[in-house]
Parts: C-alpha cells; structure tokens; sequence
C-alpha cells in the first residue's frame, strides 16, 4: 500500500549539510500496523514528514521514490499533497494541545477538514464533527464540540486530533509518538482507542515511538532506526527472541521489563558485578503527617494530605503517580524548597520543617539533602560550565572547590575531564544528566532527592544512568527518594515504593511485592497500564 | 571568586561574533566612528561650532564648508560632528540610569512577586499610560530647561520597558531547575537572583538596550526641536534641524539635512548593534 | 457571569488606579512647572498685594492636598480650568484641535497598517524571498527616522523641489472655507457636505504629515506581524492543519494570521502612544492646529492648566485605547478571561 524505497533527505545547517535520513526502505502492507523505533535524532520522525511532504525550512528529500496506493509521491505537487493529506494518509503528533488551534473550537477545527476534503458542507459541518467526535468515544460530544483546546485534558485533545485525522476516513494513519507526554493509564487508554479504529476500519498504519515495549505491544511489524538508517527489521517477537543488529541488542537489553535486573540494561561487555550495597536499620528521614494546601480563588487545593514515610540509611524509596498525584510537592518539601502546611519532615532525629524554607539555603543542614532535577538542560545554569556548575555548592557550603575534587566527582560520574570547561548547550543529554549528579553528590549528601532523573533521556542513555546511580549508593552510602512515573524503572531501583493518588497515599510496601501484586485497584491499573515488552530477550541469551 | 566574569575566551569570542555577521561587524565599525567623533571631534573640526561669520551666511556645502554654513555663517559640518559627544551623552546615560532601574525593579518585582510586584505593575502602567513623548515634554518643562533633566525625563520613560522585560525573564526563569539547583547549594534568594537568574535576562535586554539607545537619542533631539532642553547657540542635532527647518522651503537644505543624517546615523548604528551584542553576552552562541 | 465578561471587567478594574495615578502625575507636573499663575493673571502693574489676592482667589494658597482636592473636584465636573494664553476654557480649546490631531493619528495608523500588515504577512510566509529582505531594511531603517526631519525632508522634496504638495501650513489652504463644524474632522465633514473640492484640498494639506507618521509606525507594525506570523507558521497546529490537508489559504489565513493578530493588536497600542507623541513634532513642522502644537505653546508660556488639560486628554485618550485593545483582544482570544480567574 505504501512503499518507499531508498529515501533521502538532507538538513541544510549553518554548520553545513546534514544527513537525517540515508537511504530508508519501507513497506506498509494493507491492514498492517509498523511500528518505527529508534532513540533521538535516529530520523524516525524525519521519514514520517518526509512521506508527507512536511518537512521544515531547510529540510529537502534529495533521492527515492515514494508510492502509495501505486500512484508516485516522489514528486508531488502542493496541489496533490493537499488531496492525499487527511484524506488518504493523516498524521497525529506528539503534544495534543499545542497540535490544535487555541483560538477556534475544536468543531470548527474537524469541519474545516471535512469541508476541504468535501465530506461536510457549511451546514451539515456540524453534525459531521459530532460524529467525528463520537467516532473516538467522547462523551458528550454535542457539547463539546463548541470547546476550544484549552477547556480540554491533553487525553481529551490527542482524541481531538486523532478525530480530526480520522474524519475523512484515510487510509493510512501515522502517529509520531502520540502518547508522549501523556499519563501511563490515559497513554493506554488512547492507544487502545487508536488500535481498536484502525482495526475496525481496515486501516493501516505507522506509529512512531521510541519506547520498544509500546510498540510491541500495538504493532505488527517493527523497524529500528539509528542516525538515519534502517538497522533492523522484523516481527516483535521475532524482535525480542533473536535480534540480528548488535545496536537492536542493545536496545532492547536498556529497555526496562519485566525480570530483568539493573545491570542487565547494559550491554554484556558493560555489565561488571553489582557492588555490595548495605542497608542499615536506623531511619535517615521520617516524615510525618506531611500536609500542603495551596490557595486558590475557587477555594484551598489540597495538594499533599496528610503523606507518612520512613526512607532507612541507605535505602531507596520509589515515590510513583501519575501527574498531579502530589509526589512533586512532597519532594519539594523533603528537599525544603517548599515549607509544608503542616506535618514534619524529622531528618537525623530534628524537623526540618521548623527552618523555613526561605532560611534554609545557609543552613549547615543544607548540604546533607540534595536533589537531582528532571531535565537536565533546565536544571544547569546556561551561563555556567560544567565546572562551574559542579564548585559552586563546593563554594558555598562546602570547604572551598579545589580542582582535584571537582576532577574526582566529575570521575566518579563518568565526566571525562576535557568536558569540565564546556557549557550546558555543548553537551550531549547524557552528559548533562552526569553534570548535574556530580553537583548532587559533591556534598557528600546523606539523602538525594531524585526527581525523573532521566525521563528525558534516551533509553541507551537512562540505562547507564540508573546504573551510576546504583554504583554511588553502593560506593558512598546516600540514600534515595525516587520520583518517578515509570514503574518499571521503579521495580529495577527501588527497595520501597509508594504510590500516590489525588495527594494521598493508596498504597506502600516493598517494591517487588506492590509491583508483583497491586492490593488496590488503582495500583493495579497503573502496572496493567505500563508497556511490557516481551519477557523473551533474556530467554535469547 | 567571581563565578562569571571573563574567561579567557571572551574576547577570542567577540572576535567570534564579529566574523560571523557581517552586520554586526559593520554596527561596530559604525560605533567606533561616532565614539571617535564623540572624544575627538571638537578638537578635529576645521572651524569653532559656535563662531559665527555674517558675511559668509547660508553658503551651500563647498570645499571651504563641506556642509556648507548656516543663516550665521557658522560651519554645519563641524557643528554636527561636535554635537555627537553631546548627542551620545545624552543618550548613554539616560539609558544606563533606565536600565539600573529597571533591573533592579522588575528583577525584585519579578522574583518575589506579590504586592510589591501588583504595585511596581501599576506604576509602570501609569508611565506607559502617557503617550511618552508627552511625559519626557511634560517632565522637562517641569524641571527645567537642562541637559540633565532630558537625561531624567528620558530615563524615566525608558524604564518601564527594562523593568517589564526584566520582570518577565526573571518570572519565567523563577522555577527553572537551575534556580532550584542554586537555592540547594547554598545561595540565599539575592544571591540566586543576583548570581543566577539576572545574568539569564542579560541577552535581551541587550536588544533592548540598544533599541531604546535609539530612542533615547530621538527623544532628547525631538526635545530639543520643539524648544525644550537644549538651548541655542549650542550644537545639537535636533535644534539644528529645527533651525534649519526654517530654511528649506526657501531651498537651503543643508542646514537641516546633515543633522538629520547624522541624527539617523546614529540610530541606525545603535539598532544594528542589537543583535551582535546579544551575541556576544549569550553563552549559547559559544562553539 | 460569563468568564468573558468577567475577564473584561476585571480589566476595566485594572484601570482605575491608572487613572488616579495619571490625574496624580498631572497635578504634580503642573505645579512643579516654573512661573507663577497668580503673577501672570494679575498683570504687570501688579503689587505683591493683589498678586496675593489673586492668590486666594486661585486657591493657590491653600495647602497643596487641599488645592489637589479641589482640582478633582474641578476634574469631576469636567472643569479643566482655563488658558492663559487662549483665554478660553482649556476643555472648549481642548474639543477644538482634537478632531485634527486626531484626523492626523487616525489616517497615519491606517495608512500604515494597510502596508505593515500585509508585508509582514508576505515577509513571513516567503522567508529569505526578496520581498522578506526588503522587509528587514524598512524595518530597520523605518526606526531610524526622526519623524521632524523625515517630516523636513517631505517638505524640501514634495514642495521646495517638485512642488506638487501644497505649503506645509495647517489643515487647509486659506483660499478654502472650513466645512460646517459635525464631527471636526475635515475630510468626514467636506464628505458629509458633499464638498468634493474642500475634501480634495483638505487630503491635499494632510497627506505630507500623515505618510510622515505613517513612515514612523510602519517599522514596528511591520516588525511584529513579520515576527508573529512567523511564530504562528512554525506552531505545532500548523503543522496539524497542513497534515489534515487544508489549503494553503485556509492554513496562513484561518490557522496562522489569526493567532499572529494577538501579538500585533497588542502592538498597536504601543505604536498609537508613540504616534500622539511624535504628533507633537510633525504638528510643529507641518504647523498642524492640533493639541500637540497647543501643548508646545502652552509649555513655552507656562500655560499650567492648559498643559494640564493637554496631557491628561492624551492619557485618558490612551488608556481608554488600551482599554479597547484589551476588549477587543478578549473577544479574539477566548483564553482570556479564563487567564485573569
């Protein structure tokens, strides 16, 4: 049904030309789902655009030939493009709000397609967008067709947009990560809704993910991508049971999953043995009876009710929810950026919380808590380089930043030194994640905070990450708050978890026994909403 | 220990900036111009600005008077090259003043918020609510017809524009993580603000800066051109058009003509200059 | 109450403590004016004890928050005091030269907008075309003009040299009769009276100032419909629109233009401010009977309450601007009122 063969397309930069895609083939058959994965910068969203004529200023298909229903795309004009596009082939796009127009109603916004593949007139364009609304299982639809963006959920929105793609019955659907950014429970429930359509319509299909265990689950067939190419492609399962590519190996090894242990994410060569790790029995921190209640003009919002938990020396605690649970607030006042409405935060046998916050940044207690951020580029000072970065807790709180301490952490960390005197722009993601542990642990702090330290990063790269992680707690005895909405990430780190709903705690434990077996209903939901792949990879070995 | 100061790359840097746009590299040839006319000019000029020589009124521009002489008979190109330390003057400080003022009005009022921020809002939107040439009028007629007061009139109505661009960058940068990174190395809230989150806001407030060095040198010549500030016999590009203004339906262009170039000149530079300043503060723009 | 109108109230709240702060610049200023009004009204054969007199009769020698009570109170009942020079009420002087500054500011703001507008359109949807580069120079060069001497400059060129403007002195050539007074505007009132050849002579006269300030906005304009359709074009929903197969019409029109309208109503506002600012300059070269020309007479004598009355008609005409910008952004964008709750 749609065919592209040896497609190529060049990025023209100010630092000269650059190759996103090498010469890709692909083949979707009709009815079928291929999935494109690959981490970024891989070109598996370039290829996408580039089937569609989408591609930014600058951005130029130099070779190959792209067929679709044995009519020639490779040349096509705008006139052409404009025919094929929502009405043979649509696309859905990652972030659903800003994917849709803030300022007209989301009706108007599916009429205007309807209208312009002639589907709808000005009069009937109405009722054709309720239906198209009823299509994808919103409820309500009459009413909500009259709703702009904003008065919508992002799961609400990506429906939108997944009803505007499919109002006029394309053939072929391709969605560039659709669910990113979306809650794990609303992610499954969107990707079901999208899976069940394509199937009762026949449809074909292309989703594009960078999550193996997501693609494995909705697709029939799957592609890797690495820096422009195509290394491998197959069935899932024949995927995970015999990878041919050493890079789809490693792949799949550094994707998180059921069984697999932390230092089974690295690629064999890299997997030295686990470092002793001691536990101790005392308790760091005990927090208790933790409150925050934020005002609000249409009344109070109780962010954290009434939140208890002990982390021991040495221990990890998982704290997991999907967003707007309260485990950002609860972390915020843990590391004392935050003052709690009520509740204590008793570290070392003294509250925390009766230092206000404002006066806590001098207080000597300071550096006995530290935080390693979510993203790593927001969370370095752009003006700074990383040595910069890395000295000043040493400076402020420390006993001065000498250049062998800061080469020690930035070793410790697996900086290479010739990086120290970059800025934040000049590094890679990863390298920034190690910029801003080093800072983290150059206090030699008693418990680290670490809130999604590697959400943002590729799955390669999160695996060496969790794995430093797991090597300095072993080496230097911190203990561990985790935040995090990955629930496998948590089973591989964590000796505790938490889960959180609504500011609340439904449900702790140990962490193999919660994710094992869930006592309440919405934990359960929460580990049957997570992607898994197929638990064969380790068989293959 | 100074964290942010100068490495050794700044300049190697600026040299940097300056080769890759050509732009730039001719705004900062243009500035150095007018800085040389600025701080040599009185001393270059063939003939004293303010020497008049009836005999030799309104002579087109020649080779004796390459700006030919006004309706005194005093030589226009050297009036206009001694009126630019005076222009600059004007102009400079006015904006340093607004842009002390401003940073540190919208840094606080952007940090911390609250109040104090409802209420610097509201004056600020009292300022802008005056068309602000009106005010800059109004302002001086008040103090007095000096030099220095230009300097405050302009400087108070650049300010609200550095103190709302300030207030913003440091609104949008107040959760960053790198903020929350400060606060947990120990850095009290000035010190976040001062060491942190301020020198963030500093690419475009260089874009501002020399947009609003533009104006400022607008406003002090139109100031000068309805009759306030600046008084005659003194050398100033906005009298001299408005001296010259009288002559040129009766054809003598020269009179206001290179004023007004030169008065163009120098905005124009001090626009250009934006960009590239902004490039040499962004640590971004480092390879 | 709808969030809407409760976003366009609350505006409308926001506004009140800028007008008190304008009525309370106004009275500073003019009193700190130098000149005594008690001296000039009393004349010059004038003895400290009459001055005194007139002194107590002004009101003038009451404590200042007191005489700051009286001038409300005066503001209130729309009574702006009275001009020295004129002799007239401030307000009466006030209603006579608004019309033609405003004619002025009205007529460059359109003219303007009808170039600005769709340049920056073109500019932004064909990047690095000429049409794009010619774009970047009038928008650089545009904000480098003095509007006095862009307004000399006319003069010597369209008048001096080709002599097909008409002298720069006012509103309409002597040898033409003003049109009967309806709106003050001469170009609407010449219309109205259907006086084809009073209108043809009043457009004459008006032209010069008008592209003068017309040349002074259109760098700005220009500058941000280029900047926010280009942010518009490069959204994510753009993007969308363009995969569901809209035309390319629809996608910059519908899609892009609308949204781009936000940021480029906001800066109009801006420009309308600068605009009644530089009117003051191109009334003075082209000897426009507008309130800017009243204001540089009435500052040279120290004509307090006309001064006065000048510079809060100019503020109160602006905040209600804004006012009207903000209302009219309100209906555009129908996040707003949700913003403000």
């Amino acid at each position: 049904m749609l065919s592209v063969t040896n497609l190529a397309v060049r990025f023209q930069t100010r630092r000269g030309p650059v190759d996103a895609l090498k010469g890709v083939n692909l083949e979707v058959a009709s009815g079928e789902i291929l999935g494109v994965v690959g981490e970024s910068g891989s070109g598996k969203s370039v290829t996408a655009y580039s089937i569609m004529r989408l591609l930014e200023a600058g951005g130029k298909v130099v070779d190959g030939t792209v067929r679709y229903g044995g009519v020639d795309l490779s040349d096509p004009s705008e006139n052409q493009m404009g025919n094929i596009r929502g009405r043979e082939i649509s696309m859905i796009f990652q972030n659903p709000r800003a994917a849709l127009n803030p300022i007209r109603r989301v009706g108007d916004q599916i009429g205007d397609v309807l209208r312009r593949h002639a589907r709808a007139t000005r009069t009937t364009a109405k009722a054709e967008a309720i239906k198209a609304l009823e299509a994808v299982r919103i409820r309500d639809a009459a009413a909500r067709v009259d709703a702009y963006p904003f008065e919508l959920s992002g799961g609400m929105c990506q429906r939108v947009v997944i009803a505007l793609a499919l109002a006029c019955d394309p053939k072929l659907l391709i969605m560039d990560e659709p669910t990113t950014g979306l809650d794990i429970t609303t992610q499954k429930a969107v990707m079901d809704l999208v899976a069940d359509l394509i199937r009762d319509r026949g449809m074909s299909a292309i989703l594009i993910t960078h999550d193996l265990g997501l693609a494995s689950g909705y697709c029939d067939r799957i592609m890797v991508m690495r820096d422009g190419e195509v290394v491998e492609r197959g069935t899932p399962l024949s995927l995970f049971t015999a990878p041919d590519h050493p890079y789809t190996r490693r792949l799949i090894d550094a994707t998180p999953r059921l069984g697999a242990r932390i230092r089974e994410l690295l690629p064999v060569e890299a997997r030295t043995p686990m470092p002793e790790r001691r536990v101790e029995n005392e308790p760091l921190l005990e927090v208790r009876n933790l409150v925050k209640t934020f005002p609000s003009r249409s009344g109070p919002v109780h962010a954290v009710r009434d939140v208890s938990f002990t982390i021991r020396k040495g221990q990890t605690l998982g704290l997991v929810g999907e967003s707007g649970c309260g485990k950002s607030t609860t972390s915020s006042m843990v590391v004392r950026l935050l003052d709690p409405t009520s509740g204590q935060i008793i570290f070392r046998g003294e509250d925390l919380a009766a230092t206000p916050a404002s006066r806590f940044a001098r207080d000597p207690r300071r550096a006995r808590i530290q935080m390693v951020f979510q993203d790593a580029t927001d969370s370095l000072n752009p003006r700074h380089t990383s040595r910069q970065t890395i000295a000043e807790p040493l400076r402020r709180l420390g006993t001065g930043a000498s250049n062998d301490r800061i080469a020690e952490l930035a070793d410790l960390v697996g900086l290479p030194l010739p990086l120290l005197d970059r800025f934040p722009h000049q590094l890679s993601g990863g390298q920034k994640a190690r910029v801003g542990i080093a800072r983290a642990i150059a206090l030699d702090p008693d418990l680290l905070i670490l809130d999604e330290p590697t959400a943002a990063l590729d799955v390669s790269i999160q695996a060496i990450v969790l794995n430093l992680l797991i090597d300095l707690q072993a080496r230097l005895g911190i203990s561990y708050l985790f935040v995090t909405h990955d629930l496998n990430v948590v089973r591989l780190l964590c000796d505790q978890v938490i889960v959180m709903q609504g500011g609340a705690i439904v449900e702790q434990g140990p962490a193999e026994q919660v994710m094992r077996n869930p006592a309440t209903a919405y934990t359960r939901s929460l580990v049957a909403a997570a992607p898994q792949p197929p638990a064969l990879g380790d068989a293959a070995q | 220990m100074s964290v942010t100061t100068a490495s050794p790359g700044t300049f190697s840097h600026i040299g940097y900036v300056l080769r890759g746009n050509p732009v730039t590299l001719l705004s900062f040839v243009m500035f150095a111009i007018l800085i040389i006319a600025a701080v040599l000019g009185p001393v270059l000029v063939p003939y004293d600005p303010l020497a008049s020589e009836a005999a030799n009124a309104l002579q087109p521009p020649s080779w004796a008077h390459w700006f030919g002489t006004d309706n005194l008979g005093r030589d226009v190109f050297s009036r206009v090259v001694t009126a630019t330390r005076l222009d600059l003057m004007i102009s400079i400080s006015a904006v340093t003043l607004s842009l002390m003022a401003g940073s540190v009005l919208g840094a606080v009022a952007g940090y911390w918020g609250g109040w104090l921020d409802a209420v610097l809002n509201r004056v600020m939107d009292t300022i802008m609510a005056f068309p602000l040439f009106v005010l800059a009028m109004g302002i001086v007629a008040a103090l007095g017809n000096t030099v220095e007061n230009i300097v405050y009139a302009t400087a108070v109505i650049n300010t609200p524009f550095y103190a709302r661009l300030v207030r913003a960058e440091v609104n949008i940068r107040r959760e960053a993580g790198f903020v929350h990174a400060a606060k947990l190395a120990g850095n009290s809230d000035i010190r976040v603000l001062a060491m942190h989150i301020f020198p963030n806001a500093l690419p475009p407030m260089m874009v501002q800066m020399s947009l609003n060095l533009g104006w400022a040198i607008l406003n002090a010549a139109g100031l000068s051109f309805i009759g306030l500030g600046v008084r005659p016999p003194t050398a100033e590009w906005g009298i001299m058009v408005a001296e010259g203004a009288n002559f040129i339906v009766s054809g003598e262009w020269w009179l206001a003509v290179f004023p007004g170039l030169a008065l163009m000149f120098a905005v124009f530079t001090f626009n250009l200059m934006g960009d590239g300043l902004r490039d040499i503060v962004d640590p971004r723009q480092r390879t | 109450m709808s969030p809407r109108l409760r976003g366009i109230l609350f505006r409308i709240a926001q506004a009140i403590p800028v007008v008190i702060g304008v009525v309370i610049i106004g009275f500073v200023l003019t009193r700190a004016l130098p000149g005594d009004p008690a001296v000039y009204f009393a004349g010059a054969a004038a003895d400290a004890a009459s001055i005194a007199e007139i002194r107590k009769t002004l009101g003038l020698d009451l404590p200042l928050p007191q005489q700051f009570l009286i001038y409300v109170g005066d503001l209130l009942r729309g009574d702006f005091g009275q001009s020295i020079s004129t002799g007239q009420p401030v307000t009466a002087d006030l209603a006579n030269r608004l019309p033609a500054s405003l004619e002025l500011t009205l007529v460059a703001l359109l003219l303007s907008c009808a170039i600005a507008i769709p340049l920056g359109v073109m500019a932004a949807t064909r990047p690095g075309s000429l049409i794009d580069h010619a774009c970047r120079v009038l928008v650089t060069a545009g904000v480098s003009l003095p509007t006095f001497f862009t307004g000399v400059v006319l003069i010597y060129l369209f008048y001096y040299l080709l002599g097909i403007a008409p002298s720069p002195l006012g509103r309409l050539d002597f040898i033409y009769i003003e049109p009967d007074r309806i709106t003050g505007f001469y170009l609407i009132d010449s219309a109205l009276a259907g006086d084809g050849e009073t209108f043809l002579a009043a457009l004459r006269q008006l032209v010069l100032p008008a592209v003068t300030l017309a040349l002074f906005t259109l760098a700005p304009i220009a500058r941000m419909t280029r900047a926010a359709m280009l942010g518009a074009l490069s959204a994510d929903f753009v993007r969308t629109a363009r995969a569901a197969g809209l035309t390319g019409r629809t996608v910059r029109y519908t899609y892009a233009f609308r949204n781009a309208l936000l940021p480029v109503v906001t800066t109009l506002g801006m420009v309308f401010s600068f605009t009644l600012g530089a009117n003051v300059l191109v009334e003075k070269v082209f000897a426009w009977p507008g309130i800017g020309s009243y204001a540089v007479e009435a500052l040279v004598v120290s004509d307090y309450a006309a001064v006065q009355g000048f510079v809060l008609a100019m503020a109160f005409l602006f905040v209600a601007l804004n006012l009207l910008i903000d209302v009219t952004y309100t209906l555009i964008d129908p996040r707003i009122g949700f913003e403000a709750s």
